[in-house]
């Protein structure tokens, strides 16, 4: 670890910047709900919705790894099976 | 601060893009063969592209006083017509002589499929053959995962391969840790919406120590921005790392890397 900033210069420094942020999702979030107020979500964007909630649900967690967390939950599953399934012999 | 941008498209960049580069700092890139925005229709079309990242490239470079160095394939999006990519492995020797061919690359996988599969497979035996060094495209946004694991797979079931010799481009906080574990060199993209952000780039850096990590900008004709591994570095001295470990993961890291190409033959600046 060659971190040299100490936790309280990093909130210093971000805290306008993540409020921004935080504040670009809560208004997103916000203008999804009025437009299903006309008309409801298909499913692929249900689900994509549903993705970004889940994130932000990996955001509150107390883990040191919040990113890759995130990082995984909008990744497609590997198979260590995939050779069979696209029939590639291995080397 | 002297660095070098070891994954940037010129092809597709204009000449203000070389001077302004230099002006920052690059002394040295690489440029992997990638896709042009269209399918291109024959062996000839490859062939021309290869002529321009050996002979036009390095020559608009010079200009500038930034030396360039390319990687060789048929990309992964390509992959899907079996028969031309065959067709274009089978030409690339004519070029690999060429004194700035540093190996062959990018390969990789786009969207996970069989014939990707296939011809990354012919691309590893093509570099195996020849002894080149091989630089790796893995997949966007939720095929990363994935199309790493995969490319992994197939890298280390291949016992005539020298992990050193390969760099796994694109990694991100979920591909970055087995990548580097297993022996591999790893390269973060500095590219906003799809891949890294250059604060995520410096924690990464921060987390590994920099070892065997490289910093590109991958510009190309797409949303990117050439200049993106001069904002890695004022990141780095903005949260006060320092110089050397700077140096290391611009400069260093990727001299080390390219040194491993026999065709590498790079003057640092007097
Ligand atoms: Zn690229």
């Amino acid at each position: 670890m060659t971190n040299v900033r100490n936790g309280d210069q990093i909130v210093a420094e971000s805290f306008l910047e993540v409020r921004a942020k935080l504040l670009e999702v809560a208004a997103t979030l916000d203008r999804i709900d009025r437009a299903c107020e006309t008309a409801p979500l298909d499913e692929p964007a249900k689900s994509k919705r549903e993705l970004l909630i889940e994130a932000t649900k990996i955001l509150l967690s107390d883990e040191p790894s919040r990113a890759e967390q995130l990082q995984q939950l909008f990744s497609r599953k590997y198979d260590t099976d995939w050779r069979q399934q696209l029939g590639i012999t291995e080397a | 601060m002297d660095y070098i941008d070891p994954h940037i498209h010129m092809v597709s960049r204009t000449t203000d893009d070389y001077a302004t580069l230099a002006r920052m700092g690059c002394v040295a890139m690489s440029e992997p063969a990638f896709w042009a925005g269209y399918d291109r229709g024959s062996v000839d079309g490859f062939r021309d592209y290869f002529r321009q990242l050996t002979e036009t490239e390095p020559a608009r470079a010079a200009q500038y006083g930034i030396q360039h160095f390319t990687w060789l394939c048929i990309n992964a999006k390509e992959a899907e017509n079996v028969q031309l990519s065959r067709d274009v492995i089978a030409m690339i020797p004519e070029f690999l002589d060429k004194p700035n061919v540093l190996g062959i690359g990018e390969i990789g996988l786009n969207k996970n499929t069989k014939n990707e599969a296939t011809i990354f497979l012919e691309h590893l035996d093509l570099a195996a053959e020849h002894g080149q060094s091989i630089l790796i495209h893995t997949p966007h946004l939720e095929d990363k995962y994935q199309g790493t694991r995969m490319i992994l797979d197939m890298l280390c079931d291949d016992k005539r391969l020298d992990r050193d010799r390969i760099l796994v481009d694109h990694v991100e906080e979920h591909t970055i840790g087995e990548v580097l574990d297993r022996g591999f060199w790893g390269g973060m993209t500095l590219y906003p919406v799809t891949k890294c952000t250059p604060e995520r780039a410096v924690d990464m850096i921060e987390q590994t120590g920099g070892e065997r990590l490289l910093v590109n900008s991958a510009g190309d004709w797409g949303p990117s921005k050439p200049t993106a591994v001069p904002d890695l570095i004022f990141e780095m001295r903005r949260r006060g790392l320092s110089e050397s470990l700077i140096r290391k993961v611009v400069y260093d890291n990727p001299l080390e890397f390219f040194s491993k190409s026999k065709q590498f033959n790079f003057t640092p600046r007097g």
